[in-house]
């Protein structure tokens, strides 16, 4: 009897002041204006977060400025100054579009705001259980810092009219470009779609896969790259300007696929091809493929600064984002085309059916045609490995 | 009166100290505590090298160090030899009207916008190619060459000579209104020498003194340059500046201090390139007394300056097409290889349903107009104050005033941002305009000192003697004559606003957008379509400025015969 009062008692402590926590975190966020920093290069996400901005103001009228950014760092280094500068609060960004080592370095430094996650009734949705990919941003865990946005998975495109067989493997990757001396390339390494492709070839080379779950370490990291580099100085000498230099982002590179000087592209959105061609910007005849052992996939977050000047209108936007309505907008191709990630277990009838009736493309891959989904290796072994690339290849 | 005029010129000059020569110090300073080590926010308060040594074992810094040297000096040094040659070509074929008109739009075009077209001209999928395939070369993919982004930065020194070549003419012609070139022509070509030794010989001697300045600007300018870099420069490893502004936004925090050390280092290369220019100055000197006192005859320039005239009109040609080539993707949907021009057109690119390239417009008049009015103030106080004193011009102020132009910006601009955050300054409109004022005024002076000192003081006078007051001979007298010198001067202020990149990007904390960071921004993505709309609105603007600087004192002073293209 005692324990049910204990308990009712700390029911009444812990889960009406969410809720009431909520409310009250609605009510300061009304007439705030979040200023997102999120990467500018892509038209569509520019134009969703417009979109965002125009109902969260109607709903809870929390206006959002897109902050459009040529690299999510920059970001990461406005708040660093801010922080050199004393300026404690009152920062000038108050959400990121962030995750990976930008998320590692500000988690660090201590640069962000939270844990935030459980406080936003949409996290309901989440399966953030902790070997979700929720969970784990590059292995290291999230712990409520940033808040789950949209899903990212490693695929190649490529222009079916010229290309008729794409190759699958990294060996056939290989062959093919022997074959077709400068008609592929990867974005520059110290873009993060270059680096992903480094670690896509790693993860397919590496002699024993698993221990990229580790931290690199100075002998591991000798060992488990020693066939990528023996791969990779095959294929640079014929890659698109014989591999000595490289499109700036994959969005240049995706120009470079539609102006028709290469015939293969990647990128980290299943959904990108589909969505090129019905902006005009890539050929019609481009489709997708994903490698034979499948892709690395992860999911990209929202995050709070510590010194944020509008911390409750960014956890608003942030719990907008979680809607399942939201969602299934932003995952019809005709708006972003970007896949969610949301638990469809948690989801209702209704919300199903909105996913389930969503458009479909001949560009657009199916669920089995992505295949399966593998880990992000752990952050060092990004970094490691860009800067062995520069050593090895910025001469 | 003398008093009065130290008084205004004492307040400008403390104006300039202060908003000028102090922020850029504080900038460098704090740049510097960073190059060496001190960066409180990052629990670094020790004083060390670590960060410059971290910087020279960089992968590619030697040869990112060299190609900043050689597009550097080699963008300077070829466009001083074409804009040189083609002046000595046309001088008395063009006049000075009509030359200023032709050059105005590439003047008026910024770097940024000017390279995004040139790069898809001569790109091997680019525009030329188009136009010559299939039906004359047969090619249905691109050929495989290397034009943008070669690993000796051609293409960088190509896009370069495009701007820097018209600015440097527009600086030679006015200087030779200075002086008496038909004169010295007759004399040389009398006493046996060809046109072109006559230029070289005896009037480049007499203009160089006086576009020296703007050469040394054009060379920190082409050691530095961070926008053109990116969009035509090689990118493995790229220039220097380029360099330094992706370790200053690497995720990799550790980055910022080697990055500072950079940016010092960058300040460095500018300051001694401006001092082994300069040494270069006294042994053609040397060298050129002895030639010309040699008194050899029979040589002759001619077929280098014809030469230099093609390639100069080669350059011009190749800007037109860039411009007209963003205009057609502006309203372009669906282009590709080996289309000439679109598949199909829409008019969707400039249908902005978010308004955003509005509000950047919006945004670049305003900052626009307060920093020209601002430099122009300052710019007619400090030229009165200067004539009220009477003569005496102080040449280590006016060296303050170009000191902006002289410094690379990336130099200090990390460190003026902390210096404005922590005066609460920082991602606001305000901090902007400063910046960029910071380089608006030293252009507005160039442009301005000119026709004010060359006013016909008798006007002056004779107002004094009827009892006008110094106020009102300034306003109803100075004022009025000088209006057509400067609107343009405002034309050109508002022109170089326009044009600013990092000023903006570090001081506006990313909120304040203007066209200019749009469009850099976005030819980071890929859509050409929007680029292009950018673009021809960055370059539209300062074209209807300076549009507005021709048309206005027509219309205002048509009654005024006197006055219509009396400056120019």
């Amino acid at each position: 009897m005692r324990r049910t009062i204990l308990a009712a008692l700390g029911l009444a402590l812990f889960a009406t002041p969410a809720l009431a926590d909520w409310q009250t975190t609605l009510a300061a966020a009304r007439g705030q204006t979040v200023y997102w920093n999120a990467w500018g290069g892509d038209a569509r996400t520019n134009a969703f977060i417009d979109w965002v901005g125009q109902q969260t103001e109607k709903r809870y009228g929390v206006k959002v400025v897109d902050v459009k950014l040529s690299d999510t760092a920059q970001a990461v280094t406005r708040v660093i100054s801010e922080k050199a500068a004393g300026q404690n609060s009152g920062g000038s960004v108050d959400l990121i579009w962030i995750n990976g080592p930008n998320f590692l370095s500000m988690k660090d430094k201590g640069l962000l705001y939270g844990p935030f996650v459980k406080d936003l009734p949409n996290s309901k949705f989440l399966d953030l259980s902790s070997t979700s990919p929720n969970s784990r941003d590059f292995t290291v865990p999230v712990d409520g810092y940033e808040s789950p946005w949209r899903l990212a998975k490693f695929v190649f495109t490529y222009d079916s009219a010229r290309v008729a067989d794409p190759p699958r493997t990294m060996q056939a990757l290989l062959d093919w470009a022997k074959a077709h001396p400068g008609r592929f390339t990867h974005p520059d390494v110290s873009n993060f779609m270059g680096a992903t492709f480094l670690k896509q070839a790693l993860i397919d080379l590496a002699p024993d896969p698993y221990v990229l779950q580790q931290p690199a370490t100075d002998a591991t990291f000798a060992k488990e790259t020693a066939p990528l580099w023996k791969w990779y100085d095959a294929l640079r000498p014929n890659l698109w300007h014989h591999g000595e230099s490289f499109p700036a982002n994959q969005s240049v590179q995706n120009q470079l696929l539609n102006d028709g000087e290469i015939d293969m592209s990647m990128s980290f959105d299943p959904a990108s091809a589909a969505a090129g061609i019905q902006q005009g910007l890539l050929p019609k005849s481009v489709r997708v493929f994903v490698p034979e052992g499948g892709s690395i996939g992860n999911v990209s977050f929202v995050a709070i600064p510590y010194n944020a000047a509008h911390k409750a209108g960014a956890e608003v936007v942030a719990n907008f984002l979680l809607d399942p309505t939201v969602q299934a907008r932003q995952q019809n191709i005709d708006v972003l085309g970007s896949y969610s990630v949301l638990d469809p277990a948690r989801l209702d009838a209704a919300e199903k059916a909105a996913f389930a009736a969503l458009p479909t493309a001949p560009a657009l891959p199916t669920g089995a045609e992505l295949g399966s989904t593998e880990l992000e290796p752990h952050p060092s072994w990004m970094t490691r490995l860009t800067a062995a690339w520069a050593k090895r290849y910025t001469k | 009166m003398k008093v009065e005029g130290r008084a205004l010129r004492g307040i400008v000059l403390l104006l300039v100290f202060g908003g000028i020569v102090l922020p850029i110090l504080a900038g460098f300073w704090q740049t510097a505590r960073a190059a060496f080590g001190v960066m409180p926010a990052l629990g670094d308060r020790t004083a060390s090298l670590a960060p410059w040594y971290t910087l020279f074992a960089l992968p590619g810094f030697a040869t990112s160090l060299r190609l900043t040297l050689v597009t550097g000096f080699g963008a300077t040094a070829l466009a001083l030899i074409l804009a040189t040659g083609f002046c000595a070509a046309v001088h008395g074929r063009i006049g000075p009207q009509a030359a200023a008109r032709m050059l105005s739009p590439y003047l008026a075009t910024p770097h940024a916008a000017m390279a995004i077209g040139l790069s898809f001209l001569i790109a091997p999928s680019g525009w030329v190619v188009r136009l010559l395939s299939p039906w004359l070369t047969s090619w249905r993919v691109p050929p495989e060459a290397i034009t943008v982004g070669d690993r000796w930065g051609l293409a960088l020194i190509l896009g370069l000579l495009v701007k820097e070549v018209p600015f440097l003419l527009l600086v030679i012609l006015s200087a030779l209104g200075q002086i008496p070139v038909r004169r010295h022509l007759a004399q040389g070509r009398a006493l046996g020498y060809g046109r072109g030794i006559v230029w070289i010989k005896v009037i480049m001697p007499q203009v160089y003194p006086l576009i020296r300045l703007p050469i040394y600007v054009v060379l920190a300018f082409t050691l530095s340059v961070v926008d053109v870099s990116i969009i035509l420069g090689p990118s493995n490893p790229p220039t220097l500046s380029v360099a330094v502004l992706r370790w200053f936004s690497s995720p990799d925090v550790n980055r910022m201090m080697p990055a500072a050390a950079a940016a010092l280092l960058q300040a460095g290369i500018v300051l001694a390139g401006i001092a082994l220019w300069w040494a270069g100055e006294r042994t053609v000197i040397r060298l050129g007394h002895w030639w010309i006192g040699r008194g050899g005859r029979g040589l002759s320039a001619e077929p280098g300056l014809w030469m230099a005239s093609a390639l100069v009109a080669g350059l011009m040609a190749l800007g037109a097409l860039a411009l007209v080539v963003l205009l057609i993707w502006s309203w372009a949907w669906r282009w590709s290889f080996p289309e000439a021009l679109p598949q199909s057109w829409s008019a969707r690119n400039w249908i902005d349903p978010s308004g955003s390239w509005y509000r950047a417009l919006a945004a670049t008049v305003e900052i626009g107009l307060a920093t020209t009015g601002i430099s122009l103030a300052l710019a007619v106080a400090w030229l009165e104050g200067e004539q009220r004193v009477g003569g005496g011009r102080l040449r280590w102020a006016t060296g303050l005033i170009y000191l902006p132009l002289l410094v690379p910006q990336i130099g200090f601009l990390y460190g003026l941002n902390v210096v404005f955050l922590e005066a609460g300054l920082g991602g606001s409109m305000a901090a902007v305009i400063w910046a960029q004022t910071l380089f608006v005024f030293p252009y507005v002076m160039i442009t301005l000192s000119d026709p004010w000192r060359a006013l016909d003081r008798r006007l002056v006078a004779a107002a004094a003697s009827l009892g006008a007051t110094p106020l009102g001979r300034l306003v109803r007298v100075k004022l009025p004559i000088l209006m057509r010198p400067i609107l343009t001067t405002a034309a050109v202020g508002f022109a170089v606003s326009v044009a600013q990149y990092l000023p903006t990007l570090f001081m506006g904390a990313g909120r304040i957008a203007t066209l200019t960071t749009e469009a850099v921004t976005l030819s980071s993505g890929s859509d050409r379509r929007i680029v292009g709309v950018y673009a021809i609105l960055q370059s539209a603007l300062p074209f209807a400025a300076y549009g507005a600087a021709i048309l206005l004192p027509s219309i205002l002073q048509h009654n005024r015969r006197a006055l219509t293209g009396g400056f120019s």
